[in-house]
This record gives structure tokens, C-alpha cells and sequence, in this order.
């Protein structure tokens, strides 16, 4: 019976073994890669809205306080969206007519809630509380970038776990004494690592790490 | 027993073990004593091959519904996601947020709140406070406040936030079957009331079920007022009628007992279900748990004596328990009536019962006048009582361990007559409209009364109810009922205590209040239910500040001063009824199902999956015989009888239970429903069938007959046994006081490790679990499912061991099958310090936390179940199928928003309430304190009635558990393995009678 593979079969099945592997180790490469980029993040991408409402004019011109808008941020996990009403407080005496906000008028006059597409969202499975993070020194431009500077909102990090985990190792590079946390222009002072240790010990930060601490 | 009633000298401590001699890693005890052998099944004490009997493993079968192909594929495909995207998170999803546009004050989308409100169990009200996340209620826990609860749930209670939101719900009004609306209802009963006037409402009927609603109860006088000739019938299938009737003959007036177990340090019970079946019986078993408890400040416990037919939770944590035939309990009540002194009493033992034994007792009740109690059951007749009222007289126990006060329901009528006198007008032509109030005698009454039948010759009937049940289809309209979650409305509880029902929720469903049914025969249509309820009680109360008054009600959960004073009472000097003719043959036994009580819980997917107390079963009802009865008829655990009564025959499957009197067949009524809903509907058999009013309870004249056909049963006993293990240990009073560390005696040392210890610093989460007051009610079971948004599975995955509750109730016998000694082990995750689940997850899944918790990371679980393979405990449960219900709408509203939803493939254990556990964390750490100890109680814990589960920081020495660890009853299970859990137990301590000898 003649042979079934030729002599050159022995090659191409080295070839393609190790160059199949090869590639698959390739492409996981890749894969990692991008699951860390930008085009899969969504850092840095600005976000259409349904009202452009702009931080940089609110938060930033104006001087608005966080807290007025995110009323919950340092009493519960959430932060707090603000409702209709919140936005009419001024919306009823400023810029009454311009078209721009006639989805806020239109929400308040027939009780429909505005859908504003999420910015930062974390996964189901991620039990993140805003409120512990305030009381413990971290600020809000930490997390989410000068938000001040941003006519359009855009996520400023990948909230991926490393994110986290990297800060939650090294609480002293971003500690910030309680009466900067709404300082969207904070910067680390040149001795951050000496002021941070202090207000890590001062605060009573936890560098220990348990998994059920985000998931459960 | 003999090692526990007879110390040798040189083994004063014998304790519980499982056949030490066989286990590899014990010597036998010293001294010879022989090992205290503790089994779970029948067939395990005859020594059957467990293997054999053993339920299969938990693994997919051929007859499973995934192939082998699609196996590999899956697996695959498992494998190549979950190492590259794990950690990554999620891509950006088109998600959005809608916020409010006025948000009400407080409510914020993460941020809990309590309302307290009662939730009523046939008519009785237990205390509650419900949480509410984001305007929807999510869990049940008990009022602190309210007497009835004093913190604690049942498992009814915890189980009503599934039928709340339960999709079979009734959402519409139907007239005939065909949708209708509440307006054309008003406009028909408007019409009847208008036609009725004339005729001084002749023609008008309400039924309801037990009425403790002053609101309720004083629009119905209203309407009798109006409506003269109309009647007022009450139906409950599980009632109390031989307690009213027995305080008729015995005081001449309606009054209701109270007992104060507290008081109490000798109790007997006469069939009676005093832990757990009674309104009021949460209170009792706290009551009776606190009593139970040793601890070295108090080497002291109560002493209970059951007297019983159907073994039930009482008589499973019994120091002694007597099997009797529900018909020869009275024989038994009149003898120990005459030995302590009942004037008049005279009795004779039945065959079989021990005279010694009943002296024993009645010296006991004797030398305890005053601290001792005698209850008689609800399923007995009223000689029974009458007789208990005396003795409790006699022993000079009224106005101590027991007092009588005034009915707390509104109507006390005999259920049977009222129902019975209800059918008679029917049959007469006598009733043209008849309201059903929250009650379905057509699946209830007693077959004899025909309901079904003659239902329909009404002209103009009504049902309020949550479901389109059998009633309901034979009704000219329905309407839905809102759930007591959603409703204004009030109830009294078993002391008179009364709390305002206010809802959680505006009605999902647009259901209507008993109360709002009542205002449209009224003449009040438009009424709201809120309106109704605070008005009643607006006339009510004299109060300068009435809104005042009714947050301060609203808040607290109950109304001051409403609970029932003790009243004097006076025995009527009426002899002592004489004895009935007994019925002779077979007895057959009436008892609502321990789970989905008289089958109004049929739907309620939790309730059917919890196991019975007793035998652990799920998904069906059986027929109860003794092991001498099998053995004579040649029946083992599932063969189906027929059983044929007074002309009625019924099939159901045989469940063969130790401690059953011979003789004697225990039946459960509350399945074979045909109109329960997705769930309960055409499960188990109907007991109702054979039940009639002549005998609702108990009565001679069965005929049971083998079939030959066998019925498969989902049980969950002896699917974890955990085998020639020290498992229980168990002892008694009198050596706890001898020796109070008795139970360490056999305790394996552990030589100690190459390791270091883990210097746990922080916060050191333990729990502590106390055999002696655990009662084995699994309430803990359900409120676990509750909180941890725990799925229902089914009965054919529970019969392939895949059911998933996080914490188990194990239960064990030791002794004679006849009548054996009961003990019940709850069993959550042991959170061992060292894990053994931990060491072979391939992917970290399952870790360590810094304060010591076994943690469970779902997203990073690929499902090899090896770590469920190592547990020593087997207290693992994993997710063979898309278990948890993504897709029914109102099920999304059920889940706990602070607990992952598991997907297929996913191992979960319990986590001690992690999510609990950090939210104190979190609340301590912004306020700048450490975590006050009580403050993390777990979802088991705050359900118990006895109080037998305590959580805290070990590491903080003024905490509870921290003492409790230190114990001299503290012992781990299974310490030989050096798991080093922190879930440990308390020994249990019974407190029998040296002068009773238990073989």
C-alpha cells in the first residue's frame, strides 16, 4: 500500500503545530492588549447626552458644589444622580427658554425621567460605596479626572480591577487631607509620599485586600 | 442511650459520638461505655449499605440534558473566555440611569429602610419590619418590639416576600372567569345591597377567615347593623374550635390561654405543638429557648414531657417523648389528671403506656406547683383541654405559667358549625350573595360540606383573594387581594397586641383590602384603604394629637396599650366530661403540612423547597407510618397506599417515620391543589378528600392497602451524611453538672502544624450555634434564601442532591426507632481558617479574606467543583443549570440588590452575610468607630426564634461570641481535620428524668 503522507508531512505538521500555537499565543497577546486600551475601556471618549450639560461650566465657571448635584455620595454606596427638580431649582430662572434644555422642562412637566447614558459603570458583580471612599480621604478627581475641565463628560480611568487594587496597595499616593476631596484640582504635593503615609495612618486605611471587600 | 442515663463511675462523661469504634481516627472510649450511635435514616439504623442507598451524586447523568458533546463545547468555551477576559471588566454597554424627577426624601437607590408592619398567620399577627431598597420591599426580619416576635421570623414570615411577588399572582377582576374591573364589581354589589335593603340582607353572607382586625371586624358589625338578616361565618381549616369550646364547657365563657414559658421550668404538652404551631408560638419557643440555653452562670434548663401522636418539632427537642395514638391521648390526660389530683378525674392507661413513665411525669408536674405547665394540642378534642385547664388549676399554675384573657379574635365562633351552617343555607336556597374574604373553602371545607358543589347555586358570590384558586373559578367575580406588604390594615397577635399594617408599595396588581370590599357593601366605594383604617382608628382613639399618635404607631409597629390583660376566670364546677367512645382501628391523623401549612403556601416556590422538620422531605406530602406498621405491611419509603375512609379513597406515597405511634397514619393536608399556580398546582395528594367535619383532626376506620407502585421523593436527608463521625455531642444535665467540661473529654488533640498561624488582627468573624435551644423550626433556612437570593431548583434536581441552600438543618437520631431522641444541627459554611476548598480551586475563586472569611468570588468560578469535592462539610452548592430566574419580571423586583445573582456553573456557599458584614464595616468606618458588637447579625441569626445562632467578632473579648467561644460546651465539628472552622457549637444538653428509663 502506497504511503498516505508524503515525506514533506512531517514539516508542515511541525510548522503547523507550533506555528498554530504560536499564533493563538499571538492573538491572546493582542486580546490583552486591547482589553486594556482605550477603544475597549472607553477612557477618554466623550459620551453624548440627551441635555449637554457641561461640568466645566457647572462644576467649573459656576463653582457648583459636587454634593449639590450627588447628594448621596458621602452617606451611601451611590452617588446620587440629581433629579428634574434639582435642575429646575435654577432651570426656572436661568436660560428658561433655551431649547437646549427643553428635555429637563419636558421631564418635569410630565414626570418622565431623563435617561442619561452612564459614564462610569461598573460591573454587577463590583459592590463599589462612594461614601467610604469620601470619609477616607480620597477625592473625586482620583477616580473620575478634572471634572471641572469637561464640557462633555468622558471616563477618565479604565475602573478595571487593577485600577483599584493598584490604589488600594498604595493608598498614600493618593490620599488627600478630607478638605481637598472636592478639590477637582488637587495635585500630590511634592512630599505625597511622607503627607500620605501620615493621613493613611491618620485615617486608619486599610491596605489589606480581601476579595469579598468588592465581590459577594 | 445507655452511656447518657447511666454514667458508669469510671466514664461519668459519655458523650455523643458516631460509632467512635469504627471511626479510624478514635480510640474507643475508656472504661467500655458503649459509643452513642446517632443515625439519620431508617435504613442507616438497619444497617443498610449506604452506598446502595445513597442518592446519586450531584453530577450530570445520561439522563441529563446536556451531552457529552455539548459538554466539551461549553467547558471549552468556559476555559478560553475565562483566562482572558477575567479581571478585565465589562466592554461599555450602552447602560443609563434614570433618575428621579422629584426624588422623595431618604430614598436613595443603595441606601436601606425599615418599615415596621405585622404579617398575619391565620389571623394571628407576627411583628415585623421590612426593608426596603429603592420603594421596593425586599426582606422580612422580625420587630424587635412587637411581643409576638421579639426579633424573631417563621418561616412563613420569611417566605411572604415570594408570594408577594409571585407571578401566578391574580392581577385582574374577573366576573365568570372573563376580565372585568373593580367599577363594574362596585356596580354589581351595589345592586345586590340595594336589592338585599328591602329585604334586611336575608340573603347576604360573609365568610372570612380568622378576624383580628379591629377595622376590619367593626366594619362588619356595621354591615350587620345595616343588614340584619345577613350572617357572618368564619372558616379556617386549621382552626382552634376545641379550644373555644373546651373554655365554654370549662369557664362558660370564651377566653383564650396564654402561656408564659418563661415562668415555666416543668412542661407537658398533650399534642400539641407548642414551638411552633401556635399563634404565639415564636414568643414561646424564644421563651423556651432561654430557658434551655447552659451556661456556666446557669447550669440550669426547663424540663418538656410531649405526649404525642405525629411527631412535630416539640416533641423533637422533648427531654422525653410518649408515642400516642391521638385517640388515646385523652386515656392518658385523665390518668395524670387523676394522679395529681383533678377532683372528679378518673383514667385508665391505654395498653402500651408505661405506668411508671406517667408517675414520673405527674411526681415531676407535682413537685414543680406553680412552675409547671400542661397544654393540650389544638387537633385534640375539648375533654382534653377542659382537663389541661384543671391540672394547670390544681398545680396552682394559672396566673403564672398560664393566663386567660379575652378572645383576641373578633368572632369566636366554632368554625365547623359556622361553615356547616353556611353550607345548610346554601342547600336551602337561603343565600343570594355570598362574599369570600382571603379564604378558599372550595379546596378547605370538609368533603362532606361539598363546597364545590354547591357554590355555584349562589347567585352573586364574590372572592377576594391573591390567587385565581378553586374558589375563585367557582365565583361569579373575583377580585385580587392586596398582599398585607402592599395594604393598610391591622391585626392583633396572640397577647391582644395591636399593629398597623401599612404598605411597603403601592398595589402591584391594583388589589384591594378586606377592609375596601367591606366599604362598597357599606356604601363607602371610593374609600381608600388608608382612609378606612386610619379613620377606624381616628374615632378610636381620643387624642388631642391624633397624627402624633399615629406615627408613633406606625413607627414603633405596635399600638400602646393594646395588649390583652389577664382576666380572673372560674372553673365551672361541672364534672369532668366523660370519655366519648373511643373509635376503634387504624387511626388516621390530620395535620397541616409542616411547610405550606393548610396548602395556602402551595405556590410559594421556597416554602415547597424548604425540608419538613421531620423528614427533610420537599415537593410532596406522604402518608406517615411507624416502622413496626411497615415492617407488618411490608412498606419501605415511597411505595404508594391507598387509603380508604369512611368510603373516600386517596393515594399518596408511604414515608416511614421513627417515633410515629403504631397504628397510626399521620396525613398532610395542603397539597393536591388544582388551582395554586405554576408551582403548587397538581403536586402531592389531597388530603381534604377523605377529611370530614365529623372528624377533622383524628379518627378510627382506615383501611390501608399496598399498590404496588412506587413514587419517587425528593428528600434531602442522608444525601450528606457525614458518617462514623463525632458529629453531635450531646449529653445531660445531671453530667454537665458533675462535670461541666464532660463534653471536651473525647475531643481529639491536635498535634499542631509546620505553619505559623495567620495573626488574625482585625475583626475575627465567628458564629456560634447552641444544639441545646435549636429547635430545628428552619426558619434560618429560609430567611438564608431570602437575603442571599437563593434559587428554587425543583423537585427532580433536590432528588439528584442539587438543592441549594447555603445552610442546612441536619437532624440525627439515637435510640429505638419506636422512640428514638431527636437532635438538629443547623449547618452554614464552617469558614474554616484553613480552607480546604481554597487549596484546590485552580483559579482562586475561592480565598481568604484579611479577617478571615472563606470567600466566594462567582465572576472568577469556572465550575470545576473541586473545592465542593474537598469540603469535609459539603456545605458547597453549585449551579448545575441556569438556576436563578433572569427572565419573570416580578422575580427581578425579589433580588437582594447587595447580592450577586449566580449564574450556571457557579459555585456559592454561604458567606456568613459578607454584605451585611462590610455595610457595618463601612458605616463604623465613616463614623470613626469600631463595629459595636450585635451589630453584623446575620440573615439566620435575626431569624431565630430561640436565639440559638450568635455572630460577632471573637476577637473582641466583651462580645458574646467571644464568651461563647471560650464555653465549656464549645466544640468544632469535625476538629480532627484541623480545618480550624469558625462556625463552632454548643453541645447539646437535654435535662430527662433520672426516674424515666430510656432504652
Amino acid at each position: 500500500m502506497a504511503q498516505v503522507f508524503p515525506r514533506r508531512a512531517n514539516v508542515v505538521a511541525r510548522v503547523g503545530l507550533s506555528g498554530g500555537i504560536g499564533v493563538v499565543l499571538i492573538l491572546s497577546a493582542l486580546y490583552w492588549v486591547y482589553l486594556r486600551t482605550p477603544a475597549f475601556t472607553g477612557v477618554g471618549a466623550p459620551v453624548a447626552q440627551p441635555v449637554p450639560f457641561s461640568h466645566q461650566i457647572h462644576a467649573g465657571e459656576l463653582g457648583i458644589d459636587c454634593r449639590y448635584c450627588h447628594t448621596t455620595v458621602e452617606t451611601s454606596a451611590f452617588a446620587g444622580m440629581p433629579d428634574t427638580k434639582t435642575c429646575m431649582n435654577c432651570h426656572s430662572i436661568v436660560l428658561t427658554r433655551d431649547p437646549r434644555l427643553a428635555p429637563v422642562r419636558e421631564s418635569f412637566r410630565t414626570g418622565k425621567a431623563i435617561h442619561w447614558n452612564t459614564v462610569n459603570n461598573l460591573p454587577d458583580y463590583v459592590y463599589f460605596d462612594h461614601s467610604i471612599h469620601i470619609a477616607k480621604g480620597i477625592g473625586c478627581s482620583s477616580c473620575h479626572g478634572a471634572v471641572d475641565q469637561e464640557p462633555v463628560m468622558t471616563k477618565a480611568a479604565s475602573l478595571q480591577m487593577g485600577f483599584c487594587i493598584n490604589c488600594h496597595m498604595h493608598p498614600e499616593q493618593q490620599v488627600r487631607p478630607r478638605d481637598q476631596i472636592f478639590n477637582m484640582s488637587w495635585q500630590p504635593p511634592a512630599n505625597q509620599a511622607v503627607v500620605g503615609a501620615e493621613l493613611v495612618k491618620e485615617y486608619n486605611i486599610q491596605t489589606k485586600i480581601s476579595c469579598s471587600d468588592c465581590h459577594r | 442511650m445507655s452511656n447518657l442515663s447511666e454514667p458508669t463511675p469510671d466514664e461519668p462523661a459519655g458523650n455523643a459520638g458516631l460509632d467512635r469504634a469504627t471511626s479510624p481516627g478514635f480510640a474507643a472510649p475508656p472504661g467500655g461505655g458503649a459509643p452513642l450511635r446517632l443515625w439519620q435514616s431508617l435504613a442507616e439504623l438497619r444497617g443498610e449499605s449506604t452506598a446502595a442507598r445513597r442518592r446519586p451524586d450531584p453530577m450530570p447523568t445520561a439522563g441529563d440534558r446536556v451531552s457529552r458533546e455539548q459538554f466539551l463545547r461549553l467547558m471549552g468555551a468556559s476555559l478560553a473566555l475565562a483566562g482572558l477576559t477575567a479581571c478585565a471588566g465589562e466592554p461599555k454597554g450602552p447602560t443609563q440611569i434614570a433618575p428621579y424627577v422629584t426624588r422623595p426624601e431618604g430614598i436613595s437607590s443603595s441606601v436601606s429602610l425599615y418599615y415596621a408592619t405585622a404579617l398575619t398567620r391565620r389571623g394571628y399577627a407576627n411583628g415585623v419590619l421590612v426593608r426596603q431598597v429603592a420603594g421596593r420591599p425586599i426582606k422580612v426580619e422580625g420587630n424587635p418590639q412587637h411581643p409576638a416576635s421579639l426579633g424573631a421570623t417563621d418561616r412563613f414570615g420569611q417566605a411572604a416576600m415570594l408570594t408577594f411577588y409571585d407571578p401566578d399572582r391574580s392581577r385582574a377582576v374577573l366576573n365568570r372567569g372573563q376580565p372585568s374591573t373593580w367599577e363594574a364589581m362596585v356596580a354589581a354589589l351595589t345592586a345586590v345591597a340595594r336589592a338585599q335593603r328591602s329585604k334586611r340582607g336575608e340573603g347576604m353572607r360573609v365568610l372570612t377567615e380568622t378576624v383580628t382586625s379591629p377595622s376590619l371586624a367593626s366594619q362588619l358589625q356595621a354591615f350587620l347593623q345595616q343588614f340584619p338578616g345577613a350572617r357572618w361565618h368564619v372558616w379556617e381549616p386549621v382552626n382552634r374550635d376545641n379550644v373555644r369550646d373546651a373554655a365554654r364547657q370549662a369557664f362558660g365563657e370564651v377566653v383564650d390561654p396564654r402561656y408564659q414559658l418563661d415562668q415555666a421550668e416543668v412542661i407537658l404538652t398533650l399534642d400539641a405543638d407548642l414551638l411552633n404551631d401556635l399563634p404565639g408560638s415564636l414568643r414561646y419557643a424564644r421563651e423556651f429557648g432561654q430557658k434551655r440555653a447552659v451556661t456556666e452562670n446557669r447550669a440550669q434548663q426547663n424540663r418538656l414531657y410531649a405526649i404525642e401522636s405525629a411527631p412535630t418539632i416539640t416533641g423533637l427537642v422533648a427531654d422525653h417523648r410518649l408515642p400516642v395514638r391521638s385517640m388515646d391521648v385523652e386515656s392518658v390526660a385523665r390518668a395524670i389528671a387523676a394522679a395529681v389530683g383533678v377532683a372528679g378525674a378518673t383514667g385508665t392507661l391505654p395498653g402500651g403506656v408505661a405506668a411508671d413513665w406517667i408517675a414520673a411525669v405527674v411526681k415531676d408536674l407535682d413537685s414543680h406547683r406553680g412552675t409547671s405547665l400542661v397544654v393540650a394540642g389544638d387537633s385534640q378534642p375539648p375533654a382534653v383541654h377542659v382537663l389541661a385547664h384543671r391540672i394547670n388549676e390544681v398545680l396552682g399554675n394559672v396566673g403564672r405559667t398560664v393566663v386567660y384573657t379575652e378572645p383576641v379574635e373578633f368572632n369566636p365562633v366554632s368554625r365547623l358549625s359556622s361553615l356547616a351552617e353556611l353550607a345548610r343555607d346554601i342547600n336551602a336556597g337561603k343565600v343570594d350573595f355570598l362574599l369570600v374574604l382571603d379564604s378558599n373553602p372550595v379546596y378547605t371545607a370538609p368533603v362532606d360540606l361539598d363546597f364545590a358543589g354547591i357554590l355555584p347555586k349562589v347567585a352573586e358570590s364574590v372572592h377576594l383573594g391573591l390567587f385565581v384558586d378553586e374558589t375563585a373559578k367557582l365565583s361569579t367575580w373575583h377580585v385580587p387581594l392586596a398582599h398585607e406588604l402592599e395594604s393598610w390594615g391591622d391585626a392583633r397577635s396572640f397577647d391582644g397586641t395591636t399593629t398597623i399594617i401599612q404598605p411597603l408599595i403601592e398595589p402591584l396588581y391594583g388589589g384591594k383590602t378586606p377592609q375596601q370590599m367591606l366599604a362598597v357593601l357599606n356604601g363607602q366605594p371610593a374609600a381608600t384603604a388608608h382612609a378606612l383604617v386610619r379613620g377606624y382608628w381616628q374615632q378610636q382613639i381620643k387624642t388631642a394629637d391624633f397624627e402624633r399618635w399615629w406615627q408613633l404607631s406606625l413607627n414603633d409597629g405596635t399600638v400602646a396599650n393594646t395588649t390583652l390583660p389577664p382576666r380572673p376566670v372560674s372553673l365551672q364546677s361541672t364534672p369532668a366530661p366523660a370519655a366519648v367512645a373511643r373509635p376503634s382501628g387504624t387511626e388516621i391523623i390530620f395535620r397541616p403540612d409542616p411547610t405550606i401549612d393548610d396548602g395556602r403556601f402551595a405556590n410559594n416556590g421556597w416554602l415547597q423547597e424548604l425540608p419538613k422538620p421531620l423528614t427533610t422531605l420537599t415537593w410532596d406530602n406522604v402518608v406517615e407510618v411507624s416502622p413496626a406498621m411497615a415492617g407488618r405491611l411490608g412498606l419501605s419509603n415511597g411505595d404508594v397506599v391507598e387509603l380508604r375512609y369512611r368510603g373516600k379513597t386517596v393515594r399518596g406515597p408511604i414515608w416511614v417515620l421513627a417515633g410515629q405511634p403504631d397504628e397510626s397514619v399521620t396525613v398532610y393536608l395542603g397539597y393536591g391543589r388544582t388551582q395554586a399556580g405554576r408551582v403548587g398546582t397538581g403536586i402531592g395528594y389531597n388530603a381534604y378528600a377523605l377529611r370530614t367535619s365529623a372528624a377533622p383532626w383524628f379518627d378510627g376506620g382506615l383501611e390501608l392497602r399496598k399498590t404496588g407502585d412506587t413514587y419517587t421523593l425528593a428528600v434531602i436527608q442522608g444525601t450528606q451524611r457525614m458518617e462514623g463521625r463525632e458529629i453531635v455531642r450531646a449529653g445531660t444535665l445531671g453530667e454537665y453538672q458533675q462535670n461541666p467540661r464532660f463534653i471536651q473529654q473525647h475531643v481529639t488533640k491536635l498535634v499542631g502544624t509546620l505553619y505559623p498561624p495567620f495573626p488574625y488582627t482585625g475583626n475575627r468573624w465567628s458564629m456560634s450555634i447552641n444544639l441545646s435551644s435549636c429547635i430545628g423550626c428552619n426558619a434560618c433556612i429560609v430567611a438564608c434564601q431570602a437575603e442571599n437570593n437563593i434559587p428554587v431548583v425543583g423537585k427532580d434536581q433536590v432528588a439528584r442532591g442539587r438543592h441549594m441552600h447555603w445552610l442546612r438543618v441536619d437532624r440525627y437520631y439515637h435510640g429505638q426507632p419506636a422512640n428514638p431522641t431527636s437532635y438538629t444541627m443547623p449547618v452554614p459554611c464552617m469558614q474554616c481558617e484553613n480552607a480546604p476548598c481554597e487549596l484546590v480551586c485552580p483559579v482562586d475563586a475561592t480565598t481568604h479574606s484579611s479577617d478571615g472569611l472563606n470567600d466566594m468570588v462567582y465572576n472568577r468560578c469556572v465550575g470545576t467543583r473541586y473545592c465542593s469535592n474537598n469540603c469535609p462539610y459539603k456545605v458547597r452548592r453549585f449551579n448545575f443549570y441556569q438556576y436563578a430566574d433572569y427572565t419573570t419580571p416580578s422575580l427581578q423586583l425579589l433580588y437582594n440588590p447587595d447580592v450577586t445573582v449566580r449564574e450556571r456553573g457557579v459555585m456559592e456557599k454561604c458567606t456568613y452575610c459578607v454584605q451585611r458584614i462590610r455595610h457595618a464595616e463601612i458605616r463604623a468606618e465613616v463614623e470613626g468607630r469600631p463595629i459595636r458588637d450585635g451589630e453584623v447579625v446575620t440573615a439566620c441569626q435575626a431569624a431565630c426564634p430561640t436565639k440559638a445562632i450568635v455572630f460577632g467578632n471573637s476577637n473582641d473579648p466583651n462580645s458574646q461570641i467571644a464568651k461563647l467561644k471560650t464555653d465549656v460546651l464549645n466544640y468544632d465539628l469535625l476538629a480532627e481535620l484541623n480545618t480550624r472552622p469558625r462556625t463552632s457549637y454548643l453541645a447539646a444538653i437535654r435535662n430527662p428524668n433520672p426516674e424515666i428509663k430510656v432504652e
